[in-house]
């Protein structure tokens, strides 16, 4: 009875809205398409001014010396880079793809709290600028990294009350509460708003790696928000909480930190997971292999995350039967991780593969994430971790991970849901160029980073012995391919959105709701609630996926 | 033709097998040199460790990059695949082949931590409680011949200094005895660093207003790198200092000639740098914490 009433109030917010405009991106808009929309444009952005942040940060990094920038300036790109691509990037880019997918895959009109689905974005442009506009105040910003460890980021060293950690622990709250927000609304929306005959087991994978990733936030944001407001305290109002000067436990705030930022790394990863399962089965033309098995899997990705997050404090501190139980639960992971890597591989094999944009991206995705997994078991192992723990092996080893699986699952997602969303078609050549521009950019940045962590070459260094400047070269050029790569990408999207060819309903033969609707969907989204009555990614079979509408 | 598919299967694996083999020996020249009996064993589970991971990328890679080239869809060929859905043969094997290699791995690497015997704080914890009783670890390194007294590491904002008790003297530069078990305790003052030697493989978070022991055994003469690997502040990547490991005879020649000097000023380069930013009339930067002025010391290079 709760769907009835939760649609009927979704209809009435929607019929104020203003129709088909572009104003209406700009609008406090309660429809989950245009809100979709809105955090993946807002999240762009910040990805484009923490890559600036990274573009400059190599240019100093690319000769031994500091020659380009203050040491401070460097500490506050770095720790800015991070923050912002998390914070402004990444959670808001992931909580925009569910957004605008979950309601039309599950055959919903919209999200469960239209309201506070607005609400949770608009606080994205507020954190955002509250990030950028640290860099205003006398002290500048936060120079503590994105982990913000004390006591270095309790130390405060302009003296200010108004200082860029403190703006930097506000706006980081503000935006776990917005996240939370997010969590709340989609996780009550899988659950409660799925159309009838949308089973547990016909839901698609996407679904399922979307609802995987929310319950990490509901369980793990709490201890980051609890953690930087202890932070923010001992920061500005002079308690104690993590100063061992007097009696506190710097230790304390690396468990809360990592309690939440290790398993984000799955709220990231999860969702991308669920975009390569959409992906290959439409361009492969053959059901996902072991569908049920990959949507378990996800589960169980949330589960071992929640046990994992002391491996990143093997060096810190941590008593030996700690770092055996935590190397031996990260490693675990690797099993349900493995279990999607060879059903995507099972799901390729044999098929009729199409090479458009989207694909490239998505295979391109998987090749990198096989990689980053691989260093990722070496780094699980505590003794090896001993030696490259904060390294640059670490930071080639997450760059492939974030950039070369999650960026790249991102794009693959952009590319191949662009027709859906702005009933236009991208243009394929500038697609391909893209795609090649970033794999080889990734490829150059992030490989020499593993040799470097190697070698031991420290994380965080504004400067470095001249023994690590060849492959600090190598990457310093990759980042700037991967600048450019973007380009590309720009020039497409904005020309295909205002002048692109109109995009039929359905331009890759996909199986899913979602292709059952014009491009763009109404308003609405269903002029009448489906009815389902086939498991998803039914290629090379003849059964229609709805009762009412075909497929 | 099953026999043909078994055939081409076990070629290939035998294929991608010597190739991994191979890297994963060529692996042991990607690190640093092995100037600690802890290296050995670090790199020998890395090199195994390369050898497995080169085995599953190259042949994950291979069957995407097979599928990539013989599989694509003709030009107007609109046909869907076949709708397979899954295989619960192979769903079992793939889920137990990694779950096994996974023990394997951490049994491999809890057998290394546990001849590394590195020690965490709690056995350290547990040991300033008993100091008057010698530690009951068995030395699994059988070259640590002459056990040594704990040399103090002061890490601060943004120097690294070495006091060598028994002679009362300090230093800039860490000097060690070759195949000795050296024993460390690491203080900060200030902020968390990390004490970090690449060439050793070993790692120790130095957490404030705590004494932290650390061991570890250097088993080759030369000079090294240590550095801060906890960032620790505007300074951080200038916070480095050599480690000399040098034979018996030339390491107490070396503490009896530090003993002759008296403490002179040591160059430090974040105090150095801090003067001139001081300095310039434009200051290009943001503020920082004011850094140690320069240690006075014994002996510095």
């Amino acid at each position: 009875m709760t769907q009835i009433t939760s649609e009927a109030l979704s209809h009435e917010a929607h019929t104020s809205e203003i129709p088909l405009s572009w104003r209406r991106y700009f609008s406090f808009s309660t429809d989950h398409k245009v809100i979709g929309i809105q955090y993946i444009v807002t999240a762009f952005f910040f990805f484009l001014v923490a890559g600036i942040f990274a573009m400059i940060m190599r240019g100093e990094l690319i000769t031994p010396e500091t020659d380009l920038i203050d040491r401070t300036v460097y500490n506050a790109l770095f720790t800015m880079h991070g923050t912002i691509m998390l914070f402004g990037w990444m959670f808001p880019v992931l909580a925009g793809f569910a957004n605008y997918l979950v309601p039309l895959m599950i055959g919903a009109r919209d999200m469960a709290f239209p309201r506070l689905n607005a609400v949770a974005f608009w606080l994205v442009p507020v954190f955002g600028s509250l990030f950028i506009l640290s860099f205003l105040v006398p002290g500048g910003p936060a120079q503590a990294g994105w982990w913000s460890y004390p006591p270095v980021s309790a130390q405060n060293p302009s003296g200010q009350w108004l200082n860029g950690e403190f703006i930097w622990l506000l706006a980081v709250v503000i935006s776990g509460v917005s996240s939370i927000m997010g969590a709340v609304n989609i996780v009550t929306t899988i659950v409660r708003m799925r159309c009838p005959g949308m089973g547990w087991f016909k839901m698609p994978v996407f679904v399922w790696t979307v609802l995987a990733a929310q319950i990490i936030q509901l369980f793990g944001l709490p201890a980051l928000t609890a953690g930087s407001v202890m932070l923010l305290c001992d920061l500005s109002f002079g308690t104690t909480f993590f100063d061992p000067a007097q009696g506190g436990d710097p230790v304390l705030f690396q468990h809360f930190f990592w309690f939440y930022s290790h398993p984000a790394v799955y709220v990231m990863i999860l969702p991308v997971f669920g975009i390569f399962s959409e992906v290959f089965p439409v361009y492969a033309r053959k059901p996902l292999f072991g569908y049920k098995v990959v949507a378990i899997s996800s589960l169980i990705i949330t589960g071992l995350s929640a046990v994992v997050w002391v491996h990143h404090m093997f060096a810190s501190g941590t008593p030996g039967w700690m770092r055996m139980l935590f190397m031996f639960s990260t490693m675990l992971i690797s099993v349900p991780t493995g279990i999607k890597v060879f059903a995507w591989v099972g799901t390729i094999w044999g098929g009729k593969l199409r090479l458009d944009t989207a694909m490239l991206f998505a295979l391109g995705g998987l090749i990198n994430f096989v990689f980053a997994g691989i260093t990722g078991i070496m780094l699980s192992s505590v003794p090896i971790d001993i030696h490259v723990n904060n390294t640059y092996f670490v930071v080639g080893h997450f760059h492939y991970v974030i950039y070369g699986a999650i960026v790249f699952g991102l794009y693959a997602g952009i590319y191949h849901w662009f027709p859906k969303m702005t009933g236009k078609m991208y243009y394929e050549g500038l697609g391909k160029l893209h795609f090649w521009l970033t794999f080889l950019g990734t490829a150059l940045n992030f490989l020499p980073m593993h040799p470097l962590g190697l070698m031991g070459m420290p994380r965080r260094v504004a400067s470095y012995d001249p023994e690590f400047a060849f492959w600090n070269v190598l990457a310093s050029i990759g980042a700037f391919v991967l600048g450019m790569s973007t380009l590309p990408f720009l020039v497409n999207v904005f020309a295909a959105w205002i002048a692109g060819k109109q995009a039929p309903d359905n331009p890759w033969r996909a199986i899913g709701l979602e292709w059952l609707v014009s491009s763009p969907p109404d308003v609405e989204n269903f002029e009448e609630i489906p009815i389902i009555v086939s498991e998803p990614y039914g290629y090379g079979k003849s059964e229609p996926l709805t009762e009412n509408m075909g497929g | 033709m099953k026999l043909k598919t078994s055939a081409t299967l076990t070629a290939i694996a035998l294929a991608l097998g010597t190739i991994s083999i191979w890297i994963g020996q060529l692996s042991y020249s990607w690190l640093p040199p092995q100037a600690s009996a802890e290296s050995q064993l670090v790199d020998n589970l890395f090199s195994f460790l390369v050898t497995l991971g080169t085995f599953i990328l190259l042949g994950v890679t291979g069957t995407v990059m097979y599928s990539v080239l013989f599989h694509r869809a003709g030009r107007y060929d609109l046909s869907d695949g076949p709708p397979i859905e899954g295989n619960v043969t192979l769903e079992v094997v793939w889920t137990t082949i990694p779950f096994l290699l996974v023990l394997w791995i951490a049994l491999y690497s809890y057998q290394t931590y546990t001849e590394m015997s590195i020690r965490g704080p709690m056995e350290m914890a547990h040991m300033h409680k008993l100091e008057a009783i010698a530690p009951a670890y068995a030395e699994p390194i059988n070259k640590a011949t002459e056990s040594m007294t704990n040399i103090e590491v002061e890490a601060k904002q943004w120097a690294w200094i070495f006091r060598y008790p028994e002679k009362n003297i300090t230093s800039t530069e860490l000097h060690l005895p070759v195949d000795c078990r050296a024993h460390l305790i690491l203080r900060s003052p200030d902020v968390i660093h990390g004490f970090y030697i690449p060439a050793f493989r070993v790692k120790q978070d130095i957490i404030p207003q705590q004494n932290i022991d650390f061991e570890f055994t250097p088993i080759r003469t030369g000079k090294y790198r240590l550095r801060d690997s906890q960032y620790s502040g505007t300074y951080f990547a200038a916070m480095q200092a050599d480690v000399v490991v040098e034979s018996m005879t030339d390491y107490k020649q070396w503490l009896a000639e530090a003993t002759q000097n008296i403490p002179s000023l040591a160059p430090n380069q974040a105090a150095n740098e801090y003067a001139e930013r001081e300095q310039e009339s434009a200051k290009a930067g943001w503020a920082t914490v004011v850094p140690a002025a320069a240690p006075m010391v014994n002996y510095h290079p």
